[in-house]
């Protein structure tokens, strides 16, 4: 097997073995834990018999293991259970929703680069002057604003006083393509704001080792100057720390979408998910959060895959 | 520069305790009772920040909203510490199987954020400040692990302990004489950072309605509430970001100013 | 014109002013090979970097730095980046991480040339290709479509050396070039800066502690020690009749053939005991 194919598998397996443990943990807190789901799910005042159709429906009287393993084989075949409350399956209320938080993530993140490269590049150039220590300290409090008062705040400011954009609400892009901008800028600005803030300090740190560099130096000594030099030679080799931080980040940035979605109001799986908790609606939480985590999990493993296009060491199995 | 942020992070950190403190004997008004006639009244004389939506004077909300901030952050991160720390020095001291599995385990719990996790108690459990802090502490567990695992490692490495080690100590012998005081102030720092987390954490959850249940003042809840004044009072909703603002600063800057304080040993700490 | 003069050139480092050079003058004419002899820490790099306009923040530079009769010292960064891989290059010490592990060799080079002189003559493939057979690299095509780890150390030195005169530069400026390469890449790899840098009719500043390797190249040669010159001259006269005792030191360990069989191996401290630090 060759160098590349063997850490493949090992890459696939370590996100196999993750998402199995996690769909556990899931299980066990949602299905598992809190006792009898059925009284959980009709509350306190259900009656008897409401119960035990409810019990029967859900299969609920089926060992433990029987019904995780019922749960998993479902969703290998695309089936992520019923809502309760509606009726529908867990996934076609799902679908409608991908797109929303889907677009917020990518904006969000898209912009936090926007925001953190040419900033953590400063921080970097500068980092002994105070233009650098300005950055940082911006950086500091952009990182200890929460997201959802940032979101606030700019719908007072730019949504009530200024009007330039809605305060709230969604449109498709296949409705409207105006429409669907004017209503994500602030929401994805929200998140690129506070993103941007805690990537700049990797961004920095990353860029002051390619100062460090040889090639670097290279750079310098054929007449580049130094902020051409570091964008040039630098992005590329500081993209393989940024892309793994990005990653890691995901799941923070996800996280702050579905805040973001309650803030703006947006039809995302955010929203779907905190109506599903109120109600009660236990497979409809179920079967989004494990959704939620195979995403943030998968896109982690893509990233590990991505070092390989970045790094052509990678590729011949070369260490570093 | 680095100075001047250790001692800002503590200035933060020792206001908000500070705040909280006083609150357990006195606020300037009462924080949970209703006042109809006192509604949504600007800054000024009596009150400094002037009342919200319930006639509630906001800086004794706040006050008091301190304090449960406080207690999520303590709870959380001793839970998180109590059981990571451990489990991280004895994956770097046994290696082997067990590292693998201890390793794996916490990769499968650092996949579901902390307010996810929060999100799925909820749902299970009901919402309250507990499933919050369990929430929170249980998923910051890998990240002590790690921190202590990372710790464990550069200690066990070191001529000293191969003497003790060789000289027959036994492994807890090892971990309490000179693996611990090695890793506490990389756990220290984590501690710290781990808190500003918890609170944004717990904020978030209070603003959507999964923490603290009314009419206990947090800041997060505090600030849900501001969010139907957005058009009518817009400035309600200054106050409470804004400590949740400070109070997380502050933290941070103490995490940071302690991990500058002790460079260059520490390497690990995320 | 000189090409190059340097009058009274003093560098110290930090607010301690730690002191790297010390009232250094040379001049260097079109087409000349000046070697500079020093061990690490006699401020034979530092020299080369303030030419070069390459100093860090914290470097505190007096005297006079004149290229072809204009003042380097103060010129503004635009300026010198115009100079810099363009009328004077630099080849620097550690060949194996000089070169970008992300980007083509080809494209590494073809910068150097695009940054200056743009495709208004010859292409840029072209004139790649061209330099790196000039350097000694068998099979250019391979060497440029590929990437720096799969070339060795002294390929990739070569390969800087082309980036260095892609441009035809007036001055050379290499910063122990062989040092961290094979002995017996060093002797190939020497051979071949001589005959491209007569090829491109380019100055050279040679920088270096061996005495030997200096010889291959320089006919004129200046001794730094602690940041001073002590001697100055051509390389046969230094061979010859050393003047000043640290300078008779590196002569004698540079002519290891002249030591009797069964003598214990000369050191320069059996010539010149070192001031200050151990």
């Amino acid at each position: 097997m060759s160098v590349l194919a063997r850490q493949v598998a090992r890459r696939l397996g370590i996100f196999a073995v993750t998402l199995l443990g996690a769909s556990v943990l899931i299980f066990a807190i949602t299905s598992a834990l809190p006792g009898d789901l059925a009284q959980v799910m009709l509350g306190l005042d259900a009656s008897p018999e409401a119960l035990a159709a409810l019990r029967a429906e859900l299969g609920l009287d089926r060992p433990l293991p029987l019904r995780y393993l019922a749960w998993v084989g479902g969703m290998l075949g695309g089936d992520f259970g019923i809502s309760r409350l509606s009726g529908y399956p867990v996934l076609q209320l799902m679908a409608p929703r991908f797109a929303v938080t889907g677009w917020l993530v990518l904006f969000g993140m898209i912009g936090a680069l926007l925001i953190a490269v040419p900033a953590g590049m400063v921080a970097a150039l500068k980092r002994r002057h105070w233009q650098g220590f300005a950055v940082n300290a911006l950086a500091q409090v952009g990182m200890a604003i929460p997201v959802f008062w940032g979101g606030i705040l700019l719908v007072s400011l730019v949504a009530v006083r200024l009007r330039w954009l809605p305060a709230n609400g969604y449109v498709p892009l296949s409705q409207d393509p105006a429409g669907w901008a004017s209503h994500l800028v602030l929401p994805a600005l929200t998140l690129s704001l506070v993103q941007g803030a805690v990537l700049i300090r990797y961004v920095r740190s990353a860029f002051v080792e390619v100062l460090d560099e040889d090639y670097y130096r290279t750079a310098r000594a054929i007449g580049w100057r130094p902020a051409p030099a570091l964008l040039r030679h630098g992005l590329r080799n500081a993209a393989m720390s940024l892309v793994t931080v990005l990653g890691l980040q995901l799941s923070a940035v996800l996280v702050g979408a579905i805040v973001v979605e309650q803030v703006f109001a947006l039809p995302g799986l955010g929203t779907l998910l905190l109506t599903a908790v109120q109600q009660r609606d236990l497979l409809l939480v179920q079967g989004t959060v494990m959704f939620l985590v195979l995403a943030v999990l998968a896109v982690n493993a893509l990233v590990d895959f991505s070092y390989l296009a970045i790094d052509p060491r990678q590729r011949t199995g070369e260490s570093r | 520069m680095k100075r001047l942020q250790l001692w800002l992070g503590i200035a933060l950190v020792a206001g908000v305790v500070l705040t909280a403190a006083v609150s357990l004997v006195w606020t300037p008004f009462d924080p949970i009772r209703v006042v109809p006639g006192q509604r949504l009244l600007p800054p000024g004389w009596p009150h400094l920040l002037g009342t919200d939506g319930f006639g509630i004077d906001i800086v004794s909300r706040l006050m008091v909203g301190a304090r449960l901030c406080l207690l999520v952050g303590v709870i959380s991160v001793s839970l998180a510490a109590a059981v990571g720390v451990p489990l991280g020095i004895l994956a770097g001291q046994a290696g082997g199987w067990v590292d693998e599995v201890v390793m794996r385990l916490s990769d499968v719990v650092y996949a579901i954020p902390a307010v996810l996790l929060a999100i799925l108690l909820a749902a299970g459990f009901g919402a309250s400040t507990v499933t919050a802090m369990v929430a929170i502490g249980v998923a910051t567990i890998p990240a002590f692990a790690r921190v202590a695992r990372a710790g464990t490692l550069q200690v066990m490495a070191s001529d000293f302990v191969l003497a003790a080690r060789s000289s027959g100590t036994s492994p807890l012998a090892t971990a309490g004489r000179h693996v611990l005081p090695n890793v506490a102030p990389l756990v220290g720092v984590q501690a710290s950072v781990t808190f500003a987390l918890a609170i944004l954490a717990e904020a978030a959850l209070s603003y959507l309605g999964l923490g603290t249940p009314p009419p206990t003042p947090t800041w997060g809840t505090m600030l849900r509430d501001a969010q139907s004044y957005v058009y009518t009072d817009p400035l309600q909703a200054l106050w409470p970001g804004l400590a949740i603002a400070l109070a997380v600063l502050g933290f941070n800057l103490l995490g940071d100013g302690l991990r500058d304080h002790l460079d260059p040993r520490l390497r690990e700490v995320s | 014109m000189t090409l190059l003069e340097i009058d009274g050139l003093d560098i110290d480092f930090g607010r301690r002013r730690v002191p790297a050079v010390r009232d250094l003058s040379l001049r260097l004419e079109a087409g000349g090979r000046l070697g500079i002899i020093g061990e690490s820490g006699s401020g034979k790099t530092v020299t080369a970097l303030a030419v070069m306009g390459l100093l860090p923040e914290n470097a505190h530079v007096r005297g006079s730095i004149r290229w072809q009769g204009t003042e380097l010292l103060g010129l503004p960064e635009r300026d010198l980046a115009a100079l810099r891989g363009n009328a004077m290059s630099m080849v620097f010490q550690e060949p194996m991480t000089a070169l970008d592990p992300t980007m083509r060799v080809g494209r590494q080079v073809a910068e150097a040339y695009l940054l200056h002189r743009g495709e208004a003559t010859t292409p840029a493939r072209e004139r790649v290709l061209a330099m790196l057979a000039e350097v000694g690299l068998d099979d250019p095509e391979r060497v440029a479509d590929g990437y720096p780890h799969q070339l060795s150390g002294g390929q990739r030195q070569r390969v800087v050396m082309a980036m260095a005169l892609v441009n035809s530069p007036d001055l050379v400026i290499c910063d122990e070039p062989t040092t961290a390469l094979d002995v017996t890449v060093q002797a190939r790899v020497l051979a071949t800066l001589d005959r491209v840098l007569d090829a491109e009719r380019a100055a050279c500043l040679f920088i270096s502690h061996d005495l030997a390797v200096v010889s291959q190249v320089c006919e004129q040669v200046v001794v730094m020690l602690e940041g001073r010159i002590v001697e100055a001259g051509p390389v046969s006269e230094l061979f010859g009749d050393p003047r000043h005792p640290y300078t008779a030191g590196l002569v004698a360990t540079a002519r290891l053939d002249l030591v009797e069989p069964g003598s214990r191996l000369p050191t320069v401290e059996d010539f010149y005991a070192e001031r200050g630090t151990p």
